[in-house]
């Protein structure tokens, strides 16, 4: 399905949520310099989504900026980011995310799709969730605009089953601490202040950011998954949107 | 002495060859100033609000503001910022001189345990070639938003979730060499980020308590008061002589305490609290200092809660209360302030956080004790109840006015935690309240201090003791109480502050029960004491019981090949 990408690598692209990326953007090969981070979580069946919301979420946290008003000769102004604290239901765990109905909503579809998926492929329980955030580079017609990754964030997830409500007990607790942790790395690799796009001109500015939210303004994203199966091959979920999308170049 | 020379010097040096090099211009030093000052201050905080014991909701917007330092919507509370500046007095982080925000938990018991230390530092590795307006200030808001990450993520967090009852955290602001002995062995690190400036950079880290042996979590679970009421106003009792609050916990570092601690034999503090069971709309609580002039009666609602026992501890209210005491002058960022509270009020700028759940329904204050104090300090309010069993054997059962000051605790000296100072009386409805200054005496009653076992007369009204024996009566337990109606109003004391003029609560009609809503309040406002809690009756009982132990083992014995049939059916 992409010309370049080996079959490991075949995944379900899920549209940017802003959905103005009007034209198909064909992933391009791994920039040498994009950042790659990978994590990995133990969780049970119904802590799969609060775990990965809370890692998407602190990612997008650091990930996301006010909304910029341009003004002329070039400045620009930053809205305000609004932060609010989200507890876990099944996990004894707590996190922040930025104040936004809409990126929360396009994150609990993504995870949301990612757990149905994982649940019902009859894989191990092996999965895999990335958060890839990308540059569009303008090209001339009729090439279309490459996508350029300068950072993807993978979240490897193990799916265990308990036998008794002790065990879930234990579990919450468990994942908690390491949800713990991994925010921890997390915060860790975004004060290292490596490559981040340059800020934009008023015209450049949706090749860098997701504009389309009301609110907030974070890089421009995208989010995809990969369930492995027993085999140890990558079963993959298509979205007829996808294929859509890739075949109307 | 001579190593705080030197180290003045390099820090003079520090800056000024770092000044030299970079060509940093005035304005961008401004900034920078600026920038570095806002940041220590929007992180205070984003600590003191993630320990508040609640979950912090702020509101993006698409319009900048102008006033959201780094684009981020980080509310300030006012004290907290007022604390801050007074810690930083003017100054900025700079090397060997950090701002640290210390964490602590303080249980009901009066124990105290460091939990955390937050560290703005600044070191001596400059970047020179970054930009300050730009770079630097984004990066500072990456640092804020690491922060609000953070904060969630350590041990301290779940703690001062579940504060309230048993515990509180507290939080004191100190400038100068960061200290770390308080936090016990093998704590650990967590660093937040750094950003590099021309003249240094800028460090965020957290040290954390793990040997939490004496504090688990689990042990603060324990069963909720009886009538599962909130309650937001609590005063810090005295602390009995042993006064476990020293200052010394709570002095700054390098700093002269010289007039830190006054000394406070003359204002004693009074708490007196009263309880006796009730609905939850009613609660009655009055706190009183002695050495208070004006004594204003602040709020509202009476509630009186039922206290059997169990150490209600403390719970903080969000933000009702600020007292300064002027009078004692106590020294600046010396004392650790509930975490709760800080969305505190003084007089000049009421900002009350949204402290949802804690407040049991009840309506918040909106007026302010009017002390004329300067918004400052002791922004804690406190609480505890008294303990009805502890208070059963050291005071007797009596409404006087001394019984009050023998509570407070003499031994004190400027513990920060005593001065919660404020009456609150909340009056509710038609329920009559007695002037101040005889319910606060009146109110050091004991939960049933009539049915106190000193007072023998009361025993033997007590249904417990000895049973009546009416079977005629319709209801035995309305006989019972009957009689203790009776001999509850001739002692009367403790009640008499709460008198029902004219109860006609809505939708109390009940025609099944012969007797309307009042009555029945009336009747049963005051159980008899339960026999186990009575100390003597259980002394006696018990003397009978240990007699009566050859008895029942003669007979038990006796009976040996029954039980042991028994006991083989069950295999």
């Amino acid at each position: 399905m992409k010309g370049a990408s080996s079959n490991k690598r075949e995944s379900a692209a899920l549209p940017s949520p802003a959905g103005n990326t009007g034209l198909a953007c064909p992933r391009a090969q791994t920039a040498m310099n994009c950042r790659a981070e990978v994590l990995e979580v133990s969780v049970e069946g119904r802590q799969i989504e609060e775990a990965m919301l809370a890692v998407l979420h602190t990612i997008l946290l650091h990930r996301s900026t006010g909304k910029f008003h341009y003004k002329k000769e070039g400045t620009y102004s930053i809205g305000t980011v609004g932060t609010q604290d989200v507890d876990c239901d099944f996990i004894d765990f707590t996190y922040a995310r930025v104040s936004s109905e809409e990126l929360d909503r396009a994150l609990r579809k993504a995870v949301g799709e990612f757990k149905d998926a994982l649940r019902y492929s009859g894989s191990d329980g092996i999965g895999q969730i990335s958060l890839e955030f990308y540059q569009k580079k303008k090209s001339r017609w009729p090439f279309s605009d490459e996508c350029i990754p300068w950072e993807v964030w993978t979240v490897k997830v193990n799916v265990v089953n308990l036998a008794n409500e002790q065990e879930r007990q234990i579990c919450r607790e468990k994942v908690g601490e390491k949800l713990c942790e991994k925010i921890i790395n997390i915060v860790e690799v975004m004060n290292r202040h490596e490559y981040l796009p340059k800020m934009p001109t008023q015209s450049e500015v949706d090749n860098v950011f997701d504009t389309g939210l009301k609110d907030v303004q974070p890089y421009l994203y995208k989010i995809s998954y990969q369930i492995t199966d027993s085999l140890g091959s990558s079963v993959t979920t298509t979205m007829r949107r996808l294929i859509k999308d890739t075949l109307a170049l | 002495m001579n190593m705080d020379i030197a180290r003045r010097g390099r820090q003079a040096i520090h800056r000024f060859s770092c000044a030299m090099d970079t060509d940093l211009n005035s304005q961008d030093r401004k900034d920078l100033d600026k920038f570095i000052k806002f940041f220590a201050l929007k992180t205070v905080q984003v600590i003191v609000q993630a320990r508040l014991g609640e979950k912090i909701c702020t509101r993006s917007s698409s319009s900048p503001t102008g006033s959201d330092w780094f684009n981020l919507a980080i509310k300030d509370i006012p004290e907290v910022t007022h604390e801050a500046k007074k810690a930083l007095a003017g100054q900025l982080p700079a090397i060997g001189r950090s701002m640290c925000v210390e964490i602590s938990l303080k249980t009901s018991e009066g124990d105290s345990m460091e939990l955390e230390i937050w560290c703005l530092e600044m070191n001596e590795k400059c970047d020179k070639e970054i930009k300050v307006s730009y770079t630097v200030y984004n990066r500072l808001s990456l640092l804020l938003k690491s922060l609000l990450a953070i904060t969630r993520v350590t041990p301290a967090y779940r703690l001062s979730r579940k504060q309230g009852h048993e515990y509180v955290i507290l939080y004191r602001i100190y400038f100068g060499e960061v200290q770390l002995s308080g936090l016990g062995e093998g704590f650990q690190t967590v660093r937040v980020g750094t950003v590099g400036t021309p003249l240094g950079t800028i460090t965020l880290s957290c040290a954390y308590r793990i040997n939490l042996a004496f504090i688990s979590t689990r042990q603060f679970e324990r069963t909720p008061p009886i009538m599962g009421i909130i309650i937001d106003h609590f005063v810090d009792r005295p602390y009995p002589s042993s006064s476990p609050m020293h200052p010394c916990n709570y002095r700054t570092t390098g700093e002269d305490n010289g007039a830190a601690y006054p000394s406070v034999e003359d204002s004693q503090e009074v708490c007196t609290t009263s309880f006796s069971t009730s609905p939850p709309s009613q609660c009655v609580f009055t706190v009183t200092k002695a050495h208070f002039q004006t004594p204003p009666p602040v709020v509202m609602d009476t509630l009186k809660v039922p206290m059997m026992g169990l150490a209600f501890s403390h719970q903080l209210s969000s933000s009702r209360l600020s007292y300064q005491p002027a009078a004692l002058g106590v020294g600046s960022a010396d004392m650790g302030y509930p975490v709760i509270f800080a969305g505190g009020l003084n007089a000049a700028h009421p900002h009350q956080l949204i402290v949802p759940g804690k407040e049991g329904g009840v309506p918040p204050v909106p007026s302010q004790p009017a002390h004329g104090t300067q918004a400052d300090h002791e922004r804690m309010v406190m609480c505890t109840p008294l303990d009805g069993a502890l208070y059963s054997a050291a005071t007797p059962s009596s409404s006087e006015d001394t019984e009050t000051v023998s509570n407070s605790s003499e031994g004190k000296s400027g513990s920060p935690h005593d001065l919660l100072e404020t009456i609150f009386v909340r009056k509710v409805g038609a329920f009559v309240n007695k002037p101040i200054n005889q319910v606060t005496m009146a109110s050091l009653d004991i939960p049933f201090a009539m049915f106190a076992p000193k007072n023998v007369e009361l025993e033997d009204n007590d249904p417990m003791v000895n049973p009546p024996d009416s079977p005629d009566v319709e209801s035995p337990l309305q006989g019972s109480l009957h009689s203790e109606v009776s001999s509850g109003s001739s002692t009367g004391n403790t009640h008499d502050d709460f008198v029902m003029v004219d109860f006609k609560p809505a939708f109390s009609k009940d025609d099944i029960l012969p007797m309307d809503l009042g009555t029945f309040y009336r009747e049963f406002q005051n159980p008899p004491q339960l026999s186990s809690l009575s100390i003597d009756i259980g002394a006696q009982s018990m003397a009978e019981d240990l007699d009566s132990l050859p008895e029942k083992l003669a007979v038990h014995e006796k009976n040996v090949k029954e039980f042991d049939a028994f006991v083989e059916t069950l295999q």
